[in-house]
């Protein structure tokens, strides 16, 4: 048996609706991960160090405010600075498709808008997780 | 024949030998597959008959509009006299944008203006702040000195419109903003009219828009009840919101209690300071959503009027009847819009505006079709404003007052809600109040839970939600609809703009009135005459919180889900 996922979750800038990341949070516990709440207003400094130091295997971020396409570039690449290529950058928000293809390029993972189920989200993580672990372990 | 029927809603209704006959049709008849809930996943009666509101007294109970506990409405003659105020929030990028907007909106037929803020303006940092990277314009207009608010309202006479403005922990440095914008426009402070919505309470519960803890921020709001009622007695200081405690998750009943809990606080904060209740509480307001389930939100703002009037009287000792009179303005519920078949929502936006006018609003804001996706378009708004046109003028319901009084089914949910409100209130006084089990993270876990219960209800299909669980198309024939775009120009512009402002103002000026705050932050002084002071300095939103901050300082919620 696996190591329990453990996931970061957290909202980078200044928007603080947290509904989304929270029922996200609650709905990865629920599934087994184990899951730690950065909270709001949080820099891509803090998460990614947050990340770091707590060992996640996932970042998953939510962003509302229209900022993702500053925010979501700026952890991916504090992460990959770090030494956290493997770490799935995950999350989701106010984000048009166009958008998620532009952040997909440039190494982040799926993105779930509105409407998105919990249940896709999990199977979503488990799977790339997975993949992830067995990748590293061949390397 | 009397039986003792238990199933409506745990008390014991007296039945008639009729009504068990009909239970029994009822009971052998095939039921549709579906839980029969509300939005808040409460169990709705199959039928409610006048043996369930047997004790209802009606004369005490629901009364007349404009009489004491103003169930039916706060004034005499409501919409017969005066339609509610259609007031559209709006902001986006620069000043000088959302001005257009406005005159825009004034043009097709809104009467009062409603400002939505950009992050950094609502947690009081300037355009060129680190944290404003890539959050400017982007969720409303960007107000970083006064020189913006000037261009905001360029070509509208604030002496002739009213503003409500949605902003919180800065709302005191906005509002001194807007103040001196009206007076050298040539106005008088007893001219202007208008609502800062500075309700800090509910930012540490729901909105998350705090910067200073609880106790200072406090301060900053009884300072503005205090100087509105002395210098701008037509304005509203505070309004005491549910809306974003319900876009958090939380259910009606806790919306409602919620909300009034906030406000009986800074009640009880004003009382402190000495104030006479009579002196500010005719100039509170109240903000409430309105959501999906139409019964539930009509009952929930008749029971909000009842329960307010009875405590604002009881608990407070008010003595006019304008303190007692709890007064709200609508916004429809914008987690009830769905990304997915996008013109759903007009048809959703529409049924919800309606039961804020049923329910006796007297303000209104209908959200538009794109904002799952964005901020609205003008084909959006304009689409949202002539919502409340058509129900204005064409549905008849604004002809009557309170028509749905009397109706068995209202009468008990409006009971069933206060009720539930009650053991709310109950709750919080256990707990020592709203700003302790605010400290607690109490409200936090509730609106967590609430929302966490209706998400699984969405995803096992209990709860249906068009276009998301049921009825999905594939995104090919989702129909795709023009958005609003905010361009990175717009953030550069902004920074810009701020940086020449800074250049032109006289330095020594600003500094004069920034030591004045401090010094009147210290000492405990009513600090909008120091703010007008700086605003007027051209003083920035981010130079005068940051003094705040070194004052006050900053507040750090405890994460919990």
């Amino acid at each position: 048996m696996d190591e329990p996922i453990r996931v970061l979750v957290a909202k980078p800038g200044l928007d603080g609706h947290d509904r989304g990341a929270k029922v996200v949070a609650a709905a990865l516990r629920d599934a087994g991960m184990e899951v730690i709440y950065g909270g709001l207003h949080q820099t891509p400094d803090a998460i990614v160090q947050m990340a770091v130091q707590e060992d996640v295997d996932v970042v998953g971020l939510s962003v509302l405010s229209g900022a993702h396409m500053t925010l979501f570039p700026k952890v991916k690449e504090l992460l990959d600075a770090a030494g956290a290529e493997s770490v799935l950058l995950t999350g989701g928000g106010i984000i048009s498709g166009d958008d998620m293809s532009k952040l997909e390029a440039v190494g982040v993972g799926q993105l779930f808008g509105p409407g998105a189920r919990l249940a896709d989200l999990v199977e979503y993580i488990e799977a790339e997780v997975a993949r992830r672990r067995t990748t590293s372990r061949s390397a | 024949m009397r039986t003792v029927d238990p199933a409506a809603g745990g008390k014991p209704v007296s039945r008639s030998a009729k009504f068990v006959s009909w239970q029994e049709a009822f009971g052998a008849a095939k039921q549709r597959e579906a839980p029969f809930e509300s939005v808040s996943c409460e169990p709705v009666q199959a039928l409610v008959t006048h043996e369930d509101v047997a004790d209802l007294d009606v004369e005490n109970d629901i009364g007349l509009p404009g009489q004491f506990p103003f169930t039916r409405g706060p004034y005499a003659s409501m919409y017969r006299t005066r339609l509610w105020t259609m007031r559209q929030f709006a902001g986006f990028g620069s000043a000088k944008d959302t001005n257009e907007r406005y005159k825009f909106l004034l043009e097709r037929g809104q009467d009062g203006l409603s400002v939505a803020f950009d992050l950094p303006t609502l947690m009081g940092y300037d355009a060129d702040h680190a944290h404003s990277l890539g959050e400017v314009g982007r969720c409303g207009v960007a107000i970083s000195s006064l020189k913006d608010m000037e261009t905001l309202f360029n070509g509208i006479p604030l002496g002739e419109v009213t503003t409500s403005m949605t902003i919180n922990s800065p709302a005191a440095i906005i509002w001194a903003m807007y103040l001196v914008t009206a007076q050298k426009q040539g106005w008088k402070l007893d001219q202007l009219g208008g609502t800062t919505q500075n309700d800090i309470l509910k930012e540490y519960i729901a909105q998350k828009e705090y910067i200073f803890p609880p106790e200072p921020s406090m301060r900053l709001v009884v300072d503005t009840m205090e100087f509105a009622a002395k210098e701008v007695p037509r304005w509203h200081p505070v309004s005491i919101s549910g809306y974003h405690i319900r876009e958090a998750g939380s259910t009606a009943v806790q919306e409602l209690a919620f909300t009034l809990a906030d406000g009986f606080a800074y009640v009880e904060a004003c009382l402190e300071r000495g104030m006479d209740i009579d002196s500010f509480a005719p100039r509170l307001s109240h903000f409430f959503n309105s959501h999906v389930d139409f019964f539930e939100e009509i009952a929930k703002f008749r029971a909000a009027r009842r329960i307010y009037a009875r405590r604002m009287r009881d608990k407070y000792g008010a003595k006019k009847e304008r303190s007692m009179t709890l007064r709200f303005h609508t916004q429809t519920a914008g987690c009830s819009l769905t990304a997915q078949q996008p013109y759903n929502n007009v048809v959703r936006t529409t049924w919800e505006a309606l039961a804020g006018v049923l329910g006796g609003t007297q303000s209104l804001h209908t959200n538009s079709m794109d904002e799952t996706y964005a901020l609205p378009t003008e084909k959006a708004v304009k689409l949202a404003l002539r919502t409340q046109q058509l129900i204005a003028y064409e549905s008849g319901v604004a002809n009557t007052i309170d028509p749905l009084a009397g109706s068995w089914f209202v009468e008990d949910l409006t009971n069933k809600m206060e009720r539930g409100a009650e053991e709310i209130f109950a709750q919080i006084d256990e707990m020592g109040g709203v700003v302790a089990a605010i400290e607690k993270s109490w409200f936090q876990r509730e609106i967590a839970r609430s929302s966490y219960q209706f998400q699984r209800e969405v995803e096992s299909g209990r709860q249906v939600i068009v276009g998301v669980n049921h009825h999905v198309e594939d995104g090919a024939e989702d129909e795709k609809i023009e958005l609003l775009e905010i361009s990175l120009e717009t953030e550069k512009q902004q920074i810009a703009d701020l940086h020449k402002v800074k250049a032109e103002r006289s330095q020594a000026k600003v500094e004069q009135a920034l030591d004045r705050i401090r010094a009147d932050a210290k000492g405990g002084v009513n600090l909008m005459p120091a703010f007008m002071q700086a605003s007027d300095a051209y003083a920035t939103l981010g130079e005068m919180t940051d003094v705040l901050r070194e004052e006050f300082g900053t507040y750090r919620e405890t994460p919990t889900f």
